[in-house]
């Protein structure tokens, strides 16, 4: 089965993130009261390539893209809920984790894409813990196995059952030559405690570990026999209800279809526009200010719905960059540039800045927090267009901060009337959008010199021009009518000229400055270990273990220890 | 010392040399006072006391391992005992093929033989727990005796697994082995392991129908573990395989003679037609019919032991040299399977196929056939005695793909012809296929205890030859009041 070769299931086009409940494949979701189940049950002949089958809860990404998308309507439509049951609808195997066939089968830039993509969704469990109040007991019911751990692993507990056989195992090394690429062995040691030695059994032991011994480790956080699991799992979900502090009141608000249109190269919604240039392997991400002032108060924002200005952006922006990521694999460079009044931007930001203890305000902004961090992990070239016309100002600013670079035009160009371009800065700015390494991305600009921050914020809500935003450090270049175009087109073509593999490297080390968090070695490791490790012939050569999984042949290793 | 002689010396009979091995010999003392309370917890319930007529490996001498005395079954001699070593014994197949057998775990196969050892292992007290209460509705003494026979033997296979693991597994093995005392047949907390063993023996038949076919599983893996390149596994098996025939035979003349009396019956009455369903129960045996139906419930189940046709498992397992193919040595390939392919029963399109898979992959559904053959050769001599006995009435295995839990077919529903029905028509005609609880409550309703020597109830023939020749009457089980 050649990587190129993989089809998409059902004649599909391209990988479509969008998706509701009523057309769910593989997960439940049924909500009582203040308690959510989450059931995973997957459907094995619903991956989402042709030519394997997602057997013993098995997951494609398919598969995670409706658990990501549960997770979304958990806390954009449910206010109540406080407590989500991660359970498996099949008997005795909660689930056997990424489906090696389908692993096997998929190109270098699929593995890696869905690698993140998973993270992504697991980092998405543990902020709507921490952030939303919606706690999540995983209910391990049979096998736990690598992936399946890793997604146990993201809940804040963990309940076993004691069946004498139901195991959690990270069998990675031992059978495929690759490692927990999910989270698992950070979360393991970071966020479990398991001690280093008590891990490294743990990892290299295909069976895993079961019963008390698995409570003894910290690899689980009880174990209960099945007699008596539905009593204890209903008193945990009451108990982590109870100590909940998500305080919504009311309606859900429900997160309508996204409207889209792909046509050829370009990419339509409502206020998201994405342009493909094939030849000069560029994408070019434009974003549309809001038209109307905002609500003038929270119950008229939640009334807006999915239809106030920045829930609809960061909904269309995410399903923009998953598109790319996943099924534009040649495009180097994202080019961000925005188009509208900045001052109605800015009042939007207010809204959400004055109404944060809404609860549908707080998951906006936590939203756009998960949508910004998806750019930063985002490995292609990431550049902003500062040029008339645009509204980089407060949350959209953003995004000319997690650029690898901003260009800004001096003044404006000849034969255009529109004014100057200005960059705006809102409190959304510097505090409510922390990347995955726990600094905003002005603090990570400014890591020589904290005090640059200061003389930064002092200018909030100031329209900057091109040459006091290059002065205060916001941007790369501030570039005139007569040396913008030169520049930026020499820029791109030396860019997309270097090496795509050594750019994801150059970038992803940049990109995070200073301190490391969980979530941020996550991504590192992913990038660093597990990244070159898919690439060995140990993992993935004709002899590779990846290969022969499945067929009962032993892998054959180059043994050098590199 | 003569490997030969089972070695009494020690509390725990065996031909392994235990007394030199003092780690293993604690770790077994260790274990046994938990067994002997499984044992009198979960073994047979009112009939510990009793005096049964019981074969003891006294030697695993072919001429000297079956000896036959009284003996109490609590008091039963459960041993250690293997086939003999063969000198220079190879690995027969898989990527190790030709090279010398393995008498100790080789690391990088660890895990996957103490899987095998503990998943075998599990079978065997399985049963016992599933036939615990049999021994109260015996058909006879004979029947009562032949019932203990299995149990106690089922016993001592749990021991010969439980030697492996504390040998050759450490701590490991260890705990794997005080897991296996600890699971319970059709418990909620720990069930066992593998479906069909979580099932109930209610009654005499199931118990009859359990031997023929679901022991025949345990055969059928203990011929493929019997092949196996780590050699204590494979003499274990070995010896294993010849205590395993006698509960074949009782499963299988176990149904013969049900269906003997019943077409004697008949014929006695004047019935022609073995449909006649009512007027056939009302002689007090059970009607043909009803016999199928067990028989479609019984193999369709134990198919389900084989596991998914097409097994990474399987497949990993038999290149690595650790679980071959029925009678592997005798086959005429390369042993290797890495090229070839073999014929897979799949659904595919709307419509039920042979599909051509990886022979390494298909191995699970290599031995199924191999079962499945064996089965019918069982089949095949029912239904001689029912066409002697001038009976028009031939028994048959249902299709494959009916009444599946595992496996290609089991999200869909199919007669015993192998016709795809919607559920709708499933519950319609389930129970023309599978015992009913109507049937079950007849069958219930025959359980009737017999315990006097040389008699038997209605619905069952006495057998032709007695256990080591003893005469019709014989006393088998001295039941203690």
């Amino acid at each position: 089965m050649a990587a190129e070769d993989k089809k998409l299931a059902n004649g599909a086009t391209h990988i479509d993130f969008q998706t509701d409940p009523s057309r769910y494949r593989h997960w439940k979701l049924a909500v009582d009261g203040e308690i959510a189940t989450l059931t995973m049950d997957v459907d094995e002949n619903g991956g989402l390539f042709d030519g394997y089958q997602l057997k013993l809860n098995s997951y494609d990404l398919g598969v995670d893209i409706e658990l990501a998308d549960a997770l979304q309507r958990l806390r954009f439509e449910h206010p109540q809920v406080k407590a989500v049951l991660l359970r498996s609808g099949k008997n005795r195997v909660f689930c056997a984790g990424a489906n090696i066939r389908m692993l096997a089968g998929a190109t270098h830039a699929h593995k890696v894409n869905f690698c993140k993509f998973t993270n992504e969704t697991r980092n998405g469990i543990e902020d709507s813990s921490a952030n939303s109040g919606q706690h999540f007991i995983c209910v391990v019911n049979g096998t736990a196995a690598g992936g399946g751990y890793e997604l146990a692993l993201a809940a804040d507990h963990i309940v076993l059952v004691d069946d004498g056989s139901a195991a959690v195992s990270l069998p990675e090394v031992p059978l495929l030559a690759v490692l927990p690429g999910t989270g698992g062995l950070t979360r393991v040691t970071d966020k479990r405690k398991v001690r280093r030695d008590h891990a490294d059994y743990f990892c290299t032991f295909e069976e895993g570990v079961k019963g008390k011994r698995a409570v003894q480790w910290r690899l689980v956080d009880e174990v209960v026999p099945n007699s008596k699991l539905e009593a204890r799992v209903a008193d945990r979900a009451r108990a982590f209800a109870a100590a909940s502090k998500r305080d919504a009141q009311g309606e859900g608000i429900k997160l309508t279809p996204l409207m889209r249109t792909i046509e050829g190269d370009s990419i339509r919604y409502r206020f998201v526009g994405a342009d493909i240039d094939r030849a000069a392997r560029t994408a070019t991400i434009s974003i549309k200010a809001p038209e109307v002032p905002p609500p003038a108060d929270p119950e008229a924002v939640v009334v807006q719905g999915a239809a106030f200005w920045p829930l609809q952006v960061a909904r269309e922006l995410d399903d923009a960059i998953l598109h790319l990521r996943l099924n534009e694999l040649e495009i180097a460079v994202l080019v961000f540039k925005s188009e509208g009044d900045p001052a109605q931007v800015l009042a939007y930001d207010a809204v959400l800045d004055a109404c944060k203890d809404n609860w549908f305000v707080n998951e906006v902004r936590h939203f756009w927090k998960r949508v910004l961090k998806r750019v930063d992990v985002t490995s292609r070239t990431l550049v902003a267009l500062i040029e008339p016309g645009s509204c980089f100002a407060g949350s959209l600013a953003e995004l000319v901060f997690a650029a690898d670079r901003a260009y800004m035009l001096i003044g404006s160009r000849q034969g255009d009337n529109r004014a100057p371009p200005k960059l705006m800065l809102s409190a959304m700015n510097f505090g409510p959008y922390p990347m995955s390494h726990g600094l905003t991305r002005l603090q990570s600009r400014f890591q020589a010199d904290p005090s640059e921050l200061d003389r930064v914020k002092a200018r909030l809500g100031q329209p900057l021009d091109a040459e006091t935003a290059e002065e205060l450090g916001l941007v790369t270049f501030a570039l005139d009518d007569i040396d913008w175009d030169d520049e930026v087109r020499v820029f791109f073509e030396a860019r997309t000229s270097f090496s795509p593999d050594s750019l994801t490297g150059l970038e992803a080390n940049l990109r995070f400055v200073g301190p490391e968090t969980m979530e941020s070695k996550i991504f590192a490791r992913l990038t660093a270990w597990q990244n070159w490790i898919f690439q060995r012939p140990n993992a993935v050569g004709e002899a590779g273990a990846l290969q022969r999984y499945g067929t009962g042949e032993r892998p054959q290793f180059d043994m050098t220890r590199v | 010392m003569n490997i030969m002689n089972v070695d009494y010396t020690t509390k725990i009979p065996n031909n392994v040399n235990l007394t030199e091995d003092r780690q293993v010999l604690k770790a077994l003392e260790g274990w046994h006072p938990g067994y002997l309370d499984w044992w009198n917890d979960m073994g047979p319930e009112g009939f510990q006391e009793s005096l049964v007529y019981l074969r003891t490996a006294v030697s695993v001498d072919p001429k000297g391992w079956a000896k036959f005395d009284y003996v109490r079954m609590p008091e039963y001699r459960w041993g250690v005992l293997l086939a003999p070593q063969e000198e220079g014994r190879l690995v027969n197949f898989g990527q190790h093929m030709g090279e010398k057998a393995w008498q100790e775990v080789p690391g990088e196969y660890r895990a996957m033989l103490r899987r095998l050892v503990v998943i075998q292992g599990d079978t065997e007290p399985a049963s016992v727990e599933q036939q615990r209460h049999l021994g109260k509705t015996a058909p006879s003494l004979y029947d009562m005796r032949n019932l203990f026979q299995v149990n106690v033997e089922e016993g001592r296979h749990l021991w010969a697994m439980v030697y492996l693991l504390q040998k050759y597994f450490g701590r490991d093995g260890r705990e794997e082995a005080d897991d296996l005392l600890r699971r319970r047949s059709g418990d909620a907390d720990s069930p066992r392991m593998l479906g069909a063993f979580n099932e109930a023996t209610p009654d005499w038949l199931s118990f009859f129908m359990f031997t023929f076919f679901t022991d025949r599983d345990g055969k059928m893996q203990l011929e493929s573990l019997a092949q196996s390149g780590f050699d204590p596994l494979s003499r274990t098996c070995r010896f294993m395989l010849t205590e395993e025939a006698h509960h074949m035979f009782v499963g299988e003349t176990g149904v013969g003679r049900i269906l003997r009396r019943t077409c004697e019956a008949m014929r006695e009455a004047g019935i022609d037609d073995p449909h006649e369903v009512e007027r056939v129960r009302a002689l007090g045996v059970i009607d043909l019919p009803t016999m199928q139906k067990k028989v479609n419930l019984h193999y369709s189940l134990s198919l389900d032991l084989f596991g998914s046709e097409v097994s990474t498992n399987a497949a990993n397992f038999y290149n690595a040299g650790l679980k071959g193919r029925f009678q592997e040595t005798r086959l005429r390939d390369d042993h290797r399977l890495t090229g070839d392919t073999y014929p897979v029963l799949k659904w595919v399109d709307g419509a039920i196929k042979l599909v051509d898979e990886p022979a390494l992959t298909a191995l699970n559904m290599r031995l199924r056939d191999d079962y499945t053959n064996d089965c019918n050769k069982g089949i095949e001599r029912w239904n001689k005695i029912v066409k002697a006995l001038g009976v028009d009435f031939e028994f048959a295995l249902p299709h494959t793909a009916f009444h599946r839990q595992i496996g290609e077919f089991k999200n869909m529903h199919a007669t015993a012809g192998g016709e795809i029905v919607s559920d709708a028509q499933w519950k319609k005609v389930r129970d023309d296929f599978l015992p009913s609880t109507e049937d079950g409550d007849f069958i219930a309703s025959l359980m009737t205890p017999v315990s006097e020597p040389g008699e038997f109830a209605s619905w069952i023939a006495p057998p032709k030859v007695g256990i080591d020749n003893k005469p019709g009457d014989f006393e088998y089980v001295k039941i203690s009041e």
